[in-house]
């Protein structure tokens, strides 16, 4: 894996990864007569060696930002750039470039793999598709060395089909996978969230090791511990708005947004019940789960008990490095000049 | 007591053998406790759930007995089980949302259910409503089909009507993993809500996040391929493990607030023993940084403070 994070694309102020007011909208119903906004505005970038988390609930649409970055699915509006250029114009040969320095995994590694066949033959297709005129040992030794840098043992994953594998060896077998290619930049969605507690964090570590060879990773989750735990920088999106954003120790650390703060003290933690949590964030009860007022209107996720964010509400940057969204009035009143920052 | 197990085994038929899921769990649960079950996948937590219920085709009950409110249960008879399942104990199975029969409308279905039990339904109607409202649905889901609910109001209908006999042990597999984290919140407090108001006697909750459990559970019980490890309070168990599975398990997992560049967390290393032919003694043997000659016995699962029990000859 030759030449990461000192390539031309890699550096300076254009970010590894950019999204530049990016919207996406799905159509269905029966002739697609109805239109779901499932991304709404989002501007972020994630530079090389930098995680970056995006967290939010079901249905926020972190996963629709991953595979619009993937080419997965197209982007309604907005722009998304690697390294300057406008991903949505790239065809043919300038995709599979792409797709080389571009990948993704994902959350089930049991249904990433062709039960059928062994499980290294998602190497054998990287082979025949970007590699095929090298020879054989050539070919060995780069895998030799991709294992190596997820810490699997070869004789113990290669030649064996997928069900004879933990899912922890699986995921990180789909890792090396990337690590074949000169991939810069990873979408990591929910990787982790179906691997048993004492492996997790061993992939989690691994994810981190490899920002240190200048990857960038986007670490798509729901759990918010292990957001806090790998990234720099967190995005927290509620139903495909970014509703606070910014360093890690800073959105985790002065949460300011209520639907943040709902979310923290959510999150089941070890050390501390949820009253407490609660009484430290100052989360009021209105703020959390009113159960029955709730349920009456069929709320099925917490994040509709809040009010909606209007449609004209701006990202404010309360502090460097971090940025959470007001109503346009409550802007006024926090920084007037803020408003001139408005994304969109 | 509530419960007693006294080495319950349960075994998987399979053509290369018998699999030892479930090999000699002995435990008591108290009136009103609710016990956290903690493991990970293949543990045999599940499968201790399931058995206690029903034994599918492939599960073979080899020794061991079952009480509940001193009463044997015959969970080997599937039959002789109908007259206490629903009634005496009851379970929240983990894919509840697709428990439902999706031909019946939720009240023809629940009177089905307890007319099969030789129960009135019309009796039963207004406690249905009431308990419906105290979960937040509104009566009419009585007249609609599953396919009308979404997954968050299938669960609670499941919740529902798995506990409306008043059950004296419930068991609860699985039944936040697939929620979003505030949902989750919600459907746990739920759980300790209907242990409250005496809808259920005792619980066991059975997870994979023990996180869940600090925040809801009174003990917790931690399994480790088909044994157990450990048992003591939720408090205990995080704050004070003494086994080397929990010790290593509790601080293998993230924390908001710790990070990577603070304090990097290591995992366990190794996998869990193959369960069809499982290792002499101590199954963690392997994995464990702390083994010793001794350990190719089998450790005995012992009380070493009042309430704690642990599997570990260092321990003892």
């Amino acid at each position: 894996m030759s030449g990461h994070g000192n390539d031309s694309r890699g550096n300076g102020e254009a970010g590894l990864i950019k999204l530049e007011n990016v919207s996406k909208i799905y159509s269905t119903g029966t002739f697609g007569g109805k239109a779901i906004t499932a991304i709404r505005d989002v501007s972020f970038e994630v530079q090389p060696g930098e995680v970056m988390s995006v967290i939010g609930e079901s249905g926020s649409g972190k996963s629709t930002i991953g595979k619009m970055i993937l080419r997965l699915s197209p982007i309604t509006q907005g722009v998304i750039r690697f390294g300057g250029t406008d991903i949505s114009t790239l065809k043919r040969k300038a995709l599979k470039e792409y797709r080389r320095e571009v990948q993704g995994v994902f959350q089930d590694p049991f249904s990433s793999y062709n039960p059928i066949f062994k499980a290294d033959r998602v190497f054998s297709m990287i082979k025949s598709e970007f590699f095929p005129g090298m020879s054989g040992p050539e070919w060995r030794n780069k895998i030799g060395l991709a294992l190596e840098a997820v810490t699997l043992d070869p004789t113990q994953v290669l030649n064996k089909y997928p069900h004879q594998l933990s899912g922890g060896q699986l995921q990180r077998l789909l890792i090396a996978r990337a690590l074949l290619l000169d991939i810069q930049f990873l979408v990591a969605d929910e990787i982790i969230s179906m691997l048993d507690a004492s492996t997790r964090i061993d992939v989690l570590n691994l994810l981190a090791d490899l920002k240190g060879r200048g990857l960038g990773i986007m670490f798509i989750t729901h759990d918010l511990s292990l957001g806090n735990y790998i990234s720099e920088k967190t995005v927290i999106l509620r139903r495909g708005l970014i509703v606070e954003m910014g360093a890690t120790g800073k959105v985790f650390g002065n949460p300011t947004h209520p639907y943040t703060k709902m979310l923290l003290a959510s999150v089941p933690q070890l050390h501390r019940k949820w009253e407490e949590i609660a009484d430290e964030l100052k989360v009021s009860e209105t703020v959390l789960l009113d159960r029955e007022a709730a349920a009456k209107k069929a709320y099925e996720t917490v994040s509709e008990i809040l009010a909606p964010d209007a449609d004209d509400s701006v990202l404010v940057e309360t502090e460097p490095d971090h940025l959470v969204r007001f109503s346009p009035e409550e802007a006024r009143e926090i920084e007037p000049a803020a408003l001139a920052g408005k994304t969109a | 007591m509530s419960l007693q197990i006294e080495n319950l085994k349960v075994y998987y038929r399979t053509l290369a053998g018998d699999v030892q899921a479930l090999d000699g769990v002995t435990f008591d649960i108290a009136d009103g406790e609710i016990m956290g079950l903690a493991g990970e996948s293949g543990c045999g937590k599940s499968t201790l759930g399931n058995s206690l219920i029903s034994l599918t085709g492939r599960m073979r009950y080899v020794e061991g007995t079952v009480t509940l409110d001193s009463t044997e249960l015959p969970i080997w008879d599937f039959g002789d089980m109908n007259h206490h399942r629903f009634k005496d104990l009851s379970i929240i199975p983990q894919y509840a949302m697709s428990a439902l029969n999706p031909t019946r409308k939720i009240g023809r279905m629940t009177g089905e259910l307890l007319e099969s039990r030789g129960m009135k339904h019309k009796e039963f109607i207004p406690e249905l409503k009431r308990r419906f409202e105290l979960v937040g649905l509104s009566e009419d889901v009585l007249g609609m089909y599953p396919i009308e609910l979404s997954g968050g109001m299938k669960q609670r209908v499941v919740m529902v009507v798995s506990t409306l006999l008043d059950p004296s042990l419930l068991i609860a597999d699985e039944i936040t993993s697939a929620l979003d984290v505030s949902t989750q919140k919600a459907v746990a407090e739920m759980l300790v809500e209907f242990r409250e108001r005496g809808f259920v006697k005792s619980m066991i909750v059975i997870t994979h996040d023990i996180s869940i459990l600090y925040q809801v559970a009174d003990t917790i019980l931690v399994m480790y391929a088909g044994k157990l490890a450990e048992k003591a309070s939720a408090e205990t168990i995080i704050n004070s493990p003494r086994h080397p599975y929990t010790r290593l398990l509790i601080s293998s997992l993230p924390e908001v607030g710790v990070t990577y560049s603070g304090k990097r967390l290591t995992g366990i290393a190794g996998t869990p023993p193959a369960l069809l032919h499982p290792p002499e003694g101590c199954r963690f043997r392997d994995r464990c940084p702390f083994a010793y000659e001794k350990c190719l016995e089998e450790p005995p699962f012992v009380e070493v403070d009042p309430g704690h029990f642990t599997a570990c000859w260092k321990e003892i």
